[in-house]
């Protein structure tokens, strides 16, 4: 018998968003990424073939908190005071294809660093790595607003992807990237109708729709994942469906969030049935972006070494060529 | 795919003879199609008009179950592609294979390993639970004896062999525990669906590609067996995705019988952290069934998460049971916490007043499974609830003092909550990770400036 299959067409499409500029385009990335354009749900070649893979950022923080999980702090202990050198051990030693770099020092509560500090440091991690990059703010507005229109003029033409506009602090940073040449990582509370309205608002200062990323809510693995992943397919399905607010390729930061989970950190001694924390910390990361994979991600963030080196197995293994397409 | 009136219309007497007591056949076809009535009010529908609407009726993807009643694993009949839409019904089951080469002492070590995958998240209990006990060596008594020990041990059973006689064997050892037999192939399907016959336990069918298992699930299903599992024969991470909505597709979408049961794949990754990464792609993705290479704790515990959380129903979200609970053993002198039931919105704080290492009480609110900021914002977590649940808890008879630490959230409650319920009122942090810090600073503070 002959099972005639039941392909699916949308009449919308995902834009397609380039980050990162090479010389030839204005910046100095040896190299560009590029992520969306799909016509269809996720790893569904015989609907539609997708452009653009999947790709995995690493995250480097230029301060990590104090109580950062050991399990991190073994990986990556010889960096975490060296965002540059850190950025470098990412893409070169773990094949990071993004860097994510986390502002973290400008925070009042941190160490309350200048915009000249922040910018020295994104100078800093900008001519280590070859790739492009990701700037995230330390998440205080006031602070963040002075910080963003000096990092972005810094990296005029690097076409880096700045975040996160949220609404209630959004036209700062996008007239930072307006003015730049910059994207925007424009972040709602797991809420599509936010979303929306947040990618409306960024439009409507003249950024056009295909230089915005959506990261649609910090979840992880058993804290709130479901919710996540939900809302991140409802906005993939949305914007397949011509909703051009809600067309645009999506991120997750799974790092932060799964190692705030008691199961990625507890010593097995303190929970034998758990099993060796060693894997489990990885492991939690891991799956919190891979299972985001199918409900239509874009750009994982990952921090530890493993979790990343397993996102972008379990990426290239969905990606394959597959005989029963 | 429901049938229209005008279908039901086309295969009844059509003589408008009354005796449904509805006037005409059509006026009885649009009762019947939105089930208002059933077929036997006619006295002169047909045979295949039965069995059509019977058809008809049947869910799009068959429920099938495993393993004794008991404990029974219950597997399809899902009703969405997306859980948004709805909900996801039967979590996937999880099936960790176990060969049969080995002695009966590590086969016996390996059943306990599983058997130990259990735990408890967020008020749940999670386990995995079946064994796919693959018959490594053809012989029948090695394979029957394995089995016996695994069901003796408590555990559900999928029975994995190319040799009928050796699975025959097994599954006669334990057909009582309706053990899954795996699998139906072009080859063996005839004397494989006499067996599941014989012994009453479902059946998976494998074909090598879609096409070949709609033949076969159909043949088998026309020989009478239909408690059926399908797997497509996909081993890759990227054809077991798209075999997998296919049939999901298939089924829901063109009520498509052939391949209208639950479906099962197998995780094929050497690495233990891509098997996990493969089985919860296939939880997200329509598998009904997962089998797994032996699964660490730390895998399982991963494995487990995911499906309770892409499982859970987005309408009805994990709740904790409202009024008074406890952490640690908490005396007259503990401080008095306030929370919603969204069970993840407990958990946290249980977890983060656990770390404080000071014993309290919490008063859990009724906030129908909403977190704080929601529930406030839908006015479910307000001063009113609030003073009630305090209220109804009877904490006043528990403590000595009259002070209650609300979250930071919902500080703006303060005035009217202290009026509503004449307890004084400490605003905690916002963020439940801050309450170790609160219980180390602003509790100590209020208790002592209270006590001197």
């Amino acid at each position: 018998m002959t099972v005639e299959l039941v392909r699916e067409t949308w009449p919308g499409k995902i834009f397609t968003v380039t980050i990162g500029a090479t010389a030839s385009e204005g910046g100095t990335r040896a190299r560009t990424v590029t992520v969306g354009g799909h016509a269809a749900l996720p790893f569904l070649p015989g609907d539609a073939p997708s452009p653009n893979r999947p790709v995995v950022a690493m995250e480097v923080m230029d301060a990590v908190p104090q109580d950062w999980p050991d399990a991190l702090k073994s990986q990556l202990g010889d960096v975490m005071g060296a965002p540059a050198d850190w950025a470098r051990k990412c893409v070169e030693a773990y094949g990071a294809e993004l860097i994510c770099l986390r502002l973290n020092s400008p925070h009042p509560d941190w160490k309350d660093a200048s915009p000249d500090a922040a910018v020295a440091t994104v100078r800093s991690v900008l001519e280590a790595v070859p790739v492009p990059l990701i700037i995230l703010g330390c998440g205080h507005a006031d602070k963040d607003n002075e910080v963003w229109p000096r990092v972005a003029e810094a990296t005029r033409g690097e076409r880096c992807l700045m975040g996160v506009a949220t609404p209630e602090n959004y036209k700062t940073l996008v007239v930072s990237c307006l003015a730049d040449g910059h994207l925007v990582l424009a972040e709602s509370p797991i809420d599509v109708n936010i979303q929306k309205q947040l990618s409306i608002l960024i439009t409507e200062m003249g950024i056009s729709p295909d230089r915005i990323v959506l990261h649609p809510g910090n979840a992880s693995l058993g804290y709130g994942l479901e919710y996540e992943y939900s809302i991140m397919e409802r906005i993939r399905i949305a914007g397949l469906q011509g909703d051009k607010m809600l067309a645009q390729p999506m991120l997750t930061l799974s790092g932060e969030e799964s190692w705030k989970a008691k199961e990625a950190k507890l010593p097995e001694a303190a929970q034998p049935v758990w099993g060796s924390e060693a894997r489990r910390g990885p492991a939690w990361e891991a799956i919190t972006a891979t299972s985001f994979l199918h409900a239509g991600a874009d750009i994982l963030v990952l921090m530890h070494p493993e979790a990343a080196a397993a996102a972008r197995r379990a990426i290239a293994d969905l990606s394959a060529a597959a005989a029963t397409a | 795919m429901p049938l229209t009136a005008l279908d039901i219309y086309k295969i009844l007497p059509k003589t408008n003879c009354g005796e449904c007591a509805f006037p005409t056949c059509l006026a009885f076809a649009m009762q019947l199609a939105t089930k208002k009535v059933a077929i036997d009010a006619c006295p002169y529908a047909s045979d295949d008009a039965k069995a059509t609407l019977a058809g008809a009726a049947a869910p799009p993807i068959r429920l099938v179950s495993v393993g004794p009643t008991e404990q029974c694993i219950v597997m399809g009949k899902e009703t969405v592609l997306f859980r948004h839409e709805e909900t996801f019904y039967h979590p996937t089951a999880i099936a960790v294979r176990i060969r049969t080469d080995r002695s009966p002492e590590e086969l016996r070590a390996a059943f306990e390993r599983v058997k130990a995958l259990q735990f408890d998240r967020v008020g749940q209990y999670v386990r995995v639970e079946l064994v796919a006990i693959e018959d490594a060596t053809g012989e029948p008594e090695r394979f029957a004896s394995a089995a016996a020990l695994a069901a003796e041990m408590g555990l559900a059973l999928v029975l994995m062999g190319s040799s009928t006689d050796a699975l025959s064997a097994a599954a006669s050892a334990v057909k009582q525990h309706r053990p899954l037999l795996y699998a139906a192939t072009a080859e063996n399907w005839e004397a494989m669906a006499q067996l599941a016959k014989g012994c009453g336990c479902p059946l998976a069918v494998r074909g090598k590609n879609l096409d070949e298992l709609a033949d076969l699930t159909a043949r088998i299903a026309a020989s009478g067996v239909t408690d059926l599992v399908v797997d497509s024969g996909a081993r890759t991470p990227a054809a077991t995705l798209q075999d997998l909505t296919q049939i999901r597709r298939l089924a829901l979408r063109k009520t498509f019988r052939p391949l209208g049961y639950p479906a099962m794949a197998f995780a094929t990754a050497g690495e233990p952290l891509d098997q996990v990464a493969q089985a919860a792609a296939y939880v997200c993705k329509y598998a009904a069934l997962v089998v797994t290479d032996e699964l660490e704790p730390w895998q399982a515990l991963a494995l487990v998460t995911a499906r309770q959380n892409i499982y859970t129903d987005p309408q009805k979200p994990i709740q904790v049971e409202a009024g008074i609970h406890t952490v640690g053993a908490p005396d007259e002198t503990s401080p008095v916490l306030v929370t919603t039931n969204f069970s993840l919105t407990y958990f946290t704080v249980e977890a983060d007043t656990e770390a404080s290492r000071t014993p309290a009480w919490v008063v859990v609110v009724n906030t129908e499974g909403m977190s704080v900021m929601t529930a406030w914002a839908a006015d479910k977590f307000n001063a009113e609830s609030i003073a009630k649940a305090i209220g109804e808890s009877q904490v006043a008879e528990r403590v000595g003092h009259r002070r209650i630490v609300i979250p930071g959230g919902i500080a703006a409650l303060s005035g009217k909550l202290e009026e509503l319920c004449g307890w004084q009122i400490l605003v905690g942090p916002r963020e439940s990770a801050g309450i170790p810090a609160f219980m180390r600073t602003q509790w100590k503070q209020a208790s002592a400036a209270a006590s001197s």
